[in-house]
C-alpha cells in the first residue's frame, strides 16, 4: 500500500518535471519566426534614430493607411542585430524585410539565395535615388536591396580657432597636412584627433589615402578577390604615408587609447586639444549636443585633401552610403508583396524625407537641394553636395568586405597604426585573407 | 529508469538511505534536462561544426579535419593559448593573496571592518560591461584620471601599448573579482572554531604563526574552491576585454575565448571557432579534474576531525 502510493506520487512528480521541462523547451523552440498575420510583412530595424525618427513614424503612418499590407517592426540594438540577423537568415527564420549595410553581407545573402531579386519591382523607384548610393544594393546587375536611411560620408572636421591661432590654413593637399604638423605641435595642440582604440576610425584614413593615391581601382581589385591585391603599390604608399604621419606625431598622444563610443575623439576637437579630425557625418549630432556653440561657430568641415600626383579624384568620398532593405526569399508570396509595396511607396515618401531632413539627416535622394539648405543648413548642404557630386562613393571597407577579411583588416590596421608591422607586412598579412 | 540506477548507485556507495524515504531520482530530471539542452547538446553541435565550414548563412559543409589542422598550427591560436595561460597564472598570483588577506581581515567582527568590507564588495555589484566602460573613461589619456588628478605618470597609452594592456586587463579583472573571493575566504575563516585559536594562544603562537598554522590549513578547501573558480573564470574571461578593446582585440589581449568569439561572430568562421570552443572546454575540464584530484577535494575529508 505505502509502496504503491509512493510509486504513484513519484510518477506524478516525474510527469510534472517532464511537463515543466517540455514547456521550457517549447518556449525556446518557437521564439523565432515572424508570427504575424498571413499577409503582413515583418521588419527588423535598429533602435535609436532609425526607430525614433525614420521607421517608427513612417510605419505608423503606413499601417494606418494600408490595412491589407501591414508591416510589423521589431527593433534591436546595433551589435545585437548584427549577430542575430545572420543566424536568422541562415536558419530561414528571417523577417520579411531584412536590414543590412549592403556590401559583403548582402553578397553572402545573394550567394546563398536568401534574398529576393527585386529589380523589376523597384525599376520605377530607382530614379529618385543618388546613383552611387542606389548601386550598392545591386549585385550582378540585379537589385537586391534598396536604400532606407541617411547617407553619411566621412568628413574632414577642423577647429577654426585652433587653426587660426597656429597660423595654419585648412589643408587641401596631403603636403599641406605634413607642413601643418610641426606648426600645430609647436602651438601645443595635437594636429589630429583619432579614436584609435575603436579601430574603425583608423580605417577612415586608410580608405581615403588609398583612394587619393591609387584611385578606387586598388580596392576594387581586393573586392574582386584578385591574388595579391593588397600588394598594390598604391596601398603600400598610402600605408607608408600613414606611418609617416604617426611618426611625425600627427595623431594625438595615446591615440590608441582614445575611444569613439565615449566621444573622446569629438571632445578633443571641441575642447581645442586637437585641430582636425576625420570622422563620419553622424558625429555632427554629438557636436550639437555636447558643444552647441562650437558646432555653430567654431567647427569647420570639408572633404579629405588631395594627394599630389595621386590617381584618385578628389571628389571621391568614402563612408556609409546608406542602410538597405532587402526582402527575404523565405517569406510567403503575400508577405513579399506587402514588403515590396512598403519599400517602393512607403520608404522615402514625402513625409519620410521631410522627417529625416528636419532631424538634420541627409537622405540619398535627388533634387532636394532647397529642402536641405533650408532645414539642414550649411552642414547638410555640404554633405549632400559631396554625396551628389562624388565620382565614386566607396562604402566603408569593413562593411564591403566579407566578414573574415574585414576582421583581419581591423586587426592589421591597428598594428599598422601602432607601428608594430610595416606596410609590406600589412599587405602580406591581408593577401592571405583573400578568398576566405 | 534513472531512478533505480541512482538508488543502486547510492547503495553501492555505502549510503544508508532507505529506499522509500529517499528523494525520487526523478527530481534531477529538470536539472538534467537543462544540462542536456544547454550544455551537452551545444557541445555536440560544436563538435560537429568543428568538422565543417560554416558561415551561418549557407548550410555547413563537411571539411573533415581541415579546421583542426589550420587552427592548431596557426601562430595566432598558439599566441592566444599562451596569453590565456599567462592571464590565468598572473590573475591567480595577484588575486589569491589579496583576497586571502582581505577575507581573513574582514572576518573580524570589529565595526570599522564591517563598514570597510561593505565598501570592498561594491565592484561585485557592477556589471562587467559597466566596469569596462568606466575604465575606458578612466584610462583615457586626455580626459581620464591623469588629467583630472594632474598626475602626468598616469598618462600612458594604457590600451594601445601591447605590454601594458595585459596588466591593465589583469588589474581590472582583479578589481572586479577580488571582492567575490574575499567573500569566500571571509566565510571560510568564520567557520574555523575559535577553540583552535585559543589553544594556539595558550601555546604562545603569535598572530602570524596562527595565520600560517591554523587559518591557512583550515582554508584549504576554500582555497581549492576559490582557485577553481578563478582559473576557470580566467580561462573563459571575455566581457571586460571585449568592451575595452572595442570588439577588435589587439595581439596583447587576444586570449582564446576572445579569439573564439571574433573568429565565430565577427569573421563568421564558425568551424574554426568551434575548434577553439572544444579546445577551451577540454582544457577547462582537465584543469577542474586536476584541481579536485590533486587537492583531495573529492574525498571531502573534514578538517575538523577530533574537535
Amino acid at each position: 500500500m505505502t509502496l504503491r502510493t509512493s510509486t504513484r506520487r513519484r510518477t506524478r512528480l516525474a510527469a510534472v518535471a517532464l511537463g515543466v521541462t517540455a514547456l521550457m523547451l517549447g518556449a525556446t523552440a518557437c521564439s523565432s519566426g515572424g508570427g504575424a498575420a498571413a499577409g503582413s510583412a515583418t521588419l527588423w530595424g535598429l533602435t535609436g534614430t532609425d526607430e525614433d525618427t525614420v521607421l517608427g513614424p513612417s510605419l505608423k503612418e503606413w499601417n494606418g493607411a494600408n490595412a491589407d499590407g501591414q508591416v510589423a517592426a521589431t527593433y534591436f540594438q546595433n551589435d545585437a542585430y548584427k549577430t542575430k540577423i545572420r543566424t536568422a537568415v541562415g536558419a530561414g527564420s528571417a523577417p520579411t524585410i531584412i536590414y543590412s549595410w549592403a556590401g559583403g553581407t548582402l553578397n553572402s545573402y545573394v550567394d546563398a539565395g536568401k534574398v529576393a531579386d527585386i529589380t523589376a519591382e523597384t525599376a520605377d523607384a530607382k530614379g529618385k535615388f543618388l546613383e552611387s548610393v542606389w548601386n550598392q544594393g545591386v549585385v550582378d546587375d540585379k537589385v537586391y536591396a534598396v536604400p532606407m536611411n541617411a547617407t553619411t560620408p566621412i568628413m574632414f572636421y577642423y577647429n577654426k580657432d585652433v587653426l587660426d591661432a597656429a597660423g595654419v590654413d585648412v589643408p587641401t593637399t596631403f603636403d599641406e597636412i605634413v607642413d601643418a604638423i610641426p606648426k600645430l605641435k609647436a602651438a601645443g595642440v595635437a594636429p589630429f584627433s583619432l579614436a584609435g582604440a575603436s579601430k574603425w576610425p583608423s580605417l577612415m584614413w586608410e580608405e581615403y589615402l588609398v583612394d587619393r593615391v591609387a584611385g578606387p581601382e586598388a580596392f576594387n581589385k581586393v573586392m574582386a578577390g584578385e591574388a595579391d591585391a593588397w600588394s598594390d603599390p598604391g596601398i603600400i604608399e598610402a600605408n607608408t604615408k600613414i606611418q609617416d604621419l604617426v611618426k611625425a606625431g600627427a595623431f594625438v598622444d595615446g591615440f590608441a587609447s582614445v575611444t569613439a563610443d565615449s566621444n573622446a575623439d569629438v571632445a578633443l576637437l571641441y575642447t581645442g586639444k586637437a585641430a582636425m579630425m576625420l570622422q563620419g557625418a553622424w558625429v555632427m549630432t554629438t557636436f550639437k549636443q555636447q558643444a552647441a556653440e562650437f558646432a555653430e561657430k567654431g567647427l569647420g568641415y570639408t572633404t579629405f585633401p588631395a594627394v599630389e600626383g595621386g590617381k584618385g579624384d578628389p571628389s571621391n568620398i568614402v563612408g556609409n552610403p546608406s542602410g538597405y532593405f532587402s526582402i527575404s526569399s523565405a517569406a510567403s508570396k503575400e508577405q513579399q508583396a506587402s514588403a515590396v509595396k512598403y519599400l517602393t511607396d512607403g520608404v522615402f515618401d514625402d513625409g519620410y524625407i521631410d522627417r529625416m531632413v528636419e532631424a538634420g539627416q541627409v537622405p540619398p535622394i535627388t533634387g532636394i537641394d532647397d529642402q536641405i539648405a533650408k532645414a539642414g543648413g550649411d552642414f547638410g548642404t555640404t554633405v549632400y553636395d559631396l554625396s551628389k557630386n562624388a565620382k565614386n562613393f566607396q562604402m566603408s571597407w569593413d562593411q564591403a568586405l566579407p566578414p573574415a577579411q574585414a576582421t583581419a583588416l581591423l586587426t592589421n590596421l591597428d598594428q599598422l597604426f601602432n607601428l608594430q608591422i610595416t606596410p609590406q607586412e600589412f599587405s602580406d598579412n591581408m593577401n592571405k585573407t583573400i578568398g576566405q | 529508469m534513472s531512478a533505480t540506477r541512482q538508488l543502486n548507485g547510492a547503495r553501492r556507495a555505502g549510503a544508508t538511505t532507505n529506499r522509500r524515504t529517499g528523494p525520487s531520482g526523478w527530481m534531477v530530471a529538470p536539472a538534467l534536462g537543462f544540462f542536456l539542452v544547454f550544455a551537452i547538446i551545444p557541445l555536440v553541435v560544436a563538435l560537429y561544426l568543428s568538422f565543417t565550414r560554416w558561415d551561418a548563412i549557407t548550410d555547413p559543409a563537411w571539411v573533415g579535419l581541415d579546421n583542426w589542422a589550420s587552427v592548431l598550427v596557426d601562430p595566432i591560436t598558439i599566441d592566444a593559448l599562451v596569453l590565456t595561460i599567462k592571464v590565468i597564472v598572473i590573475s591567480w598570483i595577484v588575486q589569491t593573496p589579496i583576497s586571502l588577506l582581505l577575507g581573513t581581515w574582514t572576518a573580524g567582527k570589529q565595526r570599522n571592518r564591517a563598514v570597510l568590507s561593505a565598501i570592498f564588495f561594491l565592484p561585485l555589484l557592477l556589471s562587467s560591461a559597466a566596469i569596462a566602460i568606466a575604465f575606458k573613461a578612466i584610462l583615457d589619456p586626455n580626459f581620464g584620471l591623469s588629467a583630472s588628478l594632474g598626475i602626468p605618470f598616469l598618462k600612458q597609452d594604457w590600451l594601445g601599448n601591447q605590454q601594458l594592456v595585459l596588466f591593465v586587463v589583469i588589474f581590472i579583472i582583479a578589481w572586479q573579482f577580488v571582492p567575490f573571493h574575499t567573500l569566500l575566504f571571509q566565510g571560510g575563516v568564520r567557520q574555523i572554531p575559535a577553540s583552535l585559536y585559543e589553544a594556539a594562544e595558550i601555546d604562545g603562537a603569535g598572530t602570524i604563526k596562527q595565520f600560517f598554522n591554523i587559518t591557512l590549513p583550515q582554508l584549504r578547501y576554500t582555497l581549492v574552491t576559490s582557485s577553481t573558480l578563478m582559473i576557470i573564470g580566467s580561462l573563459t574571461y571575455f566581457d571586460v576585454i571585449f568592451v575595452l578593446t572595442g570588439g577588435v582585440p589587439s595581439a596583447g589581449t587576444r586570449i582564446l575565448p576572445i579569439l573564439m568569439y571574433v573568429t565565430g561572430f565577427s569573421a563568421s568562421q564558425f568551424g574554426q571557432a568551434s575548434v577553439m570552443a572544444i579546445i577551451l572546454a577540454a582544457i577547462g575540464l582537465v584543469i577542474a579534474l586536476l584541481l579536485t584530484k590533486l587537492s583531495g577535494f573529492a574525498k571531502m575529508d573534514s578538517q575538523q576531525e577530533g574537535l
